[in-house]
């Protein structure tokens, strides 16, 4: 009987709405001069910044009310592939949110608006190495506006070193004393395991930047080096050295649970990216952190974080709201939506000018300052065998003691060089 | 008068068949040979991720089966496949027959083990995979913790983080999660031998071995076709747990990657490694196709012969 009347009632409420589009539509027909309210979509693989986008839309609306729009997230894995199928079918959102690098995750340059300064004068609040990462490898034009930058560093538990007496290292000679009094006086000094293969990069490009260097990586990309360099090659020697200092087992030690180590305080250290800080603050907000960059080879070296841009928004080439589309986009570069970006979604957002109220955003951000590209993500990643998955093995291998540094190193470059030019020799 | 209504009778028949065998029809074509055959024609194509572009005829068979980096990738995950395949045959569908053997005999207690045996069955393989991630975890993990309880702490092992153990780790779990289906079907195949000819065995001074490797092996033949079959399948197939369990890349260092992975990330990419690469993808998985549609039939009639020779 109840349901009876539910049902009733959500026919009526149903059929109410119909009328009232209906009549909304008819109102439009009659009156196409007027302004109307225009919707437009925006795909993204971030389901959990619903909320966020939420209120930075609400933002962008006091601007231009006559713009809505609407938010919608797929499941990140299955993004590319219900991204790309869209696009392929002449369909999808009007704003896109791209990966970064090379194909940006949508194959075809031709499936998306290109865009430049003239279009979006915000692009000039941008560094050149974020408007570089949304370049398409194909045709060498940019496409989207960018939107997180994330880096990888060391975060260490203040009360854990405190506890020690120990202070966050400079050189890699002190770094290797603070893990031994850690280890000493009972803590882990790192949390890390490599039972996962991606997190063995993350530790290359938190651990050893400031060892391998800028030029490093400057003069791979000139042709003049190749991964069989002694500054490569002795990073990893070195990190080869330290890795009794890891969680227990550590090959056997995944993501998981080498992150409930550094959560649950039981390990002073932690060799990761500045997207784990949202992470363990929410599995354990009593945590006090600190930051530091990779340890230098020897005092007065400069200090460098790896760092690499997420993704940007970009606009659907089928879009039929163009306009709309790209006022939105120059909103999204703006340091207002930047500094909301920031605080809400505890990301660092690459335009200049944002202010952070968090103060662990405010020093990933400072330590920014000298950075070199996380290596194989940024350069490497076009081609099979990417560059990742080359160095992932490689040092997963090296540190279960079945691979030395330099066997590591020409593995990837015999890897690398299957594709890449000044390598083949 | 008789033949009208034969006709129409007849015509109600055929209406009948058409109307239980186009429906499913359709369906098969729609979601089985459609998609195979499109899979097919894509791998004849260079790709750009998800892009398709030129004609490339036989290029991404001849890279994934012979190319530099490819090959070497393939025929490892290949040889893994192969592994799997023997060893599951050995701790999943042997050790099956004997757990069905030993229940068919009604031991004490023997309605709770095949409700124990078979219990695993049902859960799901996601679940089952993050289960034993958890209990071969080197720290807190039940294996280690029950080989210490044991006294046995000097075989304490990260299990799934040394290629020695990796794989065999994998295979040991999918074995706990699946014997019961091969126990099931040999415990149906055994309740069918009529009990005379045991009895008679019996008579004649058959030893319990005997009985079992001289008549009840060989009478279970239906039995071993299709649990043999399906595992031949399952193992070149396998996916689900070795993704849970160990990752897209086969973590560590390859050691555990099987044709199911390296097909996956190959097309669909790896997001925290690789990139998106459909022509080589579907390549792979044209192949594995072809090879598990050939040899399951081959195992298929080789195994039926048998039956019909007995």
């Amino acid at each position: 009987m109840l349901a009876g009347l539910q049902t009733k009632s959500i026919v009526r409420r149903t059929l109410g709405k119909l009328a009232l589009t209906l009549f909304a539509a008819a109102t439009a027909f009659a009156a196409p001069g007027q302004a109307q309210a225009e919707d437009i979509t925006m795909w993204s693989w971030r389901q959990e910044d619903k909320a966020a986008y939420a209120k930075l839309i609400a933002a962008f609306r006091k601007h231009h009310p006559d713009i809505n729009v609407k938010f919608e997230a797929f499941e990140a894995a299955n993004y590319n592939t219900v991204l790309s199928t869209a696009l392929a079918g002449g369909t999808g959102p009007d704003v896109v949110q791209v990966r970064a690098y090379g194909t940006l995750g949508v194959g075809k340059p031709d499936y998306l608006v290109p865009l430049d300064k003239t279009m979006v004068p915000e692009f000039a609040n941008f560094p050149d190495s974020a408007i570089a990462a949304e370049t398409m490898r194909a045709d060498g034009k940019l496409y989207a506006v960018p939107f997180a930058s994330q880096t990888m560093l060391i975060i260490y538990n203040k009360e854990l070193f405190e506890k020690a007496g120990v202070t966050p290292p400079n050189t890699w000679d002190e770094l290797v004393a603070v893990s031994k009094t850690l280890k000493e006086k009972g803590i882990n000094p790192f949390g890390n395991g490599t039972a996962t293969a991606w997190q063995n990069e993350t530790i290359v490009g938190a651990l050893l930047s400031s060892l391998i260097g800028r030029q490093f990586e400057q003069d791979v990309l000139a042709g003049k080096a190749d991964f069989t360099d002694a500054r490569f090659v002795g990073a990893l020697a070195r990190l080869n050295e330290i890795k009794e200092y890891f969680a227990p087992n550590f090959s056997g030690v995944d993501y998981a649970a080498s992150q409930q180590f550094f959560a649950a305080g039981r390990a002073a250290m932690f060799a990761g990216g500045s997207f784990e800080i949202a992470n363990f603050l929410r599995q354990n907000p009593k945590l006090k952190l600190g930051l530091f960059a990779s340890p230098v080879a020897k005092a007065g070296d400069e200090r460098l974080v790896a760092l690499f841009y997420d993704g940007g928004y970009a606009i659907n080439a089928a879009s039929k709201k163009r306009d709309a589309a790209l006022k939105f986009l120059r909103f999204l570069g703006t340091p207002e939506f930047g500094t909301a970006f920031s605080n809400e979604l505890q990301n660092i957002s690459p335009i200049k000018g944002v202010v952070f109220e968090n103060p662990l955003l405010k020093e990933v951000a400072t330590l920014n300052q000298s950075a070199m590209s996380y290596i194989m993500l940024v350069n490497f990643r076009y081609q099979e065998p990417t560059g990742s998955v080359l160095l992932q093995a490689g040092v997963q291998k090296m540190l279960a003691g079945k691979a030395t540094p330099a066997e590591v190193g020409a593995e990837v470059t015999k890897g690398i060089a299957t594709y890449y030019a000044p390598f083949k020799k | 008068m008789q033949t009208d209504y034969r006709n129409r009778e007849k015509r109600r028949r055929a209406a009948w068949i058409a109307f239980l065998i186009l429906p499913p029809l359709a369906i098969m074509l729609t979601f089985v040979v459609w998609p195979l055959l499109s899979a097919l024609s894509a791998a004849f194509y260079r790709w750009d991720g998800m892009a398709q572009g030129d004609f490339i005829g036989l290029k991404n068979f001849a890279d994934v089966l012979f190319g530099e980096h490819f090959a070497a990738l393939t025929w490892r995950a290949f040889r893994h496949n192969l592994f799997v395949f023997f060893a599951l045959f050995v701790v999943q569908n042997s050790v099956g027959f004997l757990l069905a053997w030993f229940i068919y005999r009604e031991p004490f207690g023997f309605r709770f083990h095949r409700i124990a045996i078979f219990m695993p069955v049902i859960l799901s393989t996601v679940l089952v995979g993050f289960l034993w991630k958890l209990f071969l975890d080197p720290n807190f993990g039940l294996v280690n913790q029950l080989l210490d309880m044991a006294g046995l702490g000097g075989l304490r092992q990260p299990w799934l983080g040394q290629e020695t153990t990796a794989l065999p780790a994998l295979v040991l779990a999918n074995a706990w999660h699946w014997i019961g289906f091969p126990a099931l079907v040999y415990l149906a195949g055994m309740q069918r031998i009529p009990r005379e000819i045991l009895e008679a065995a019996k008579l004649d001074g058959c030893t319990g071995w005997q009985i079992l490797t001289r008549v009840v092996w060989p009478l279970v033949t239906p039995s071993t076709t299709i649990t043999l079959t399906l595992l031949f399948i399952g193992a070149f197939n396998w996916f689900e747990l070795p993704y849970i369990m160990a990752g897209l890349d086969g973590s560590p260092y390859g050691s555990t990657d099987v044709l199911g992975l390296y097909f996956y990330r190959t097309a669909f990419g790896n997001q925290t490694a690789g990139i998106q690469d459909f022509g080589h993808g579907n390549a792979l998985a044209v192949l594995m196709f072809l090879f598990i549609a050939v040899f399951a039939t081959i195992i298929t009639q080789y195994l039926r012969r048998r039956e019909v020779a007995l």
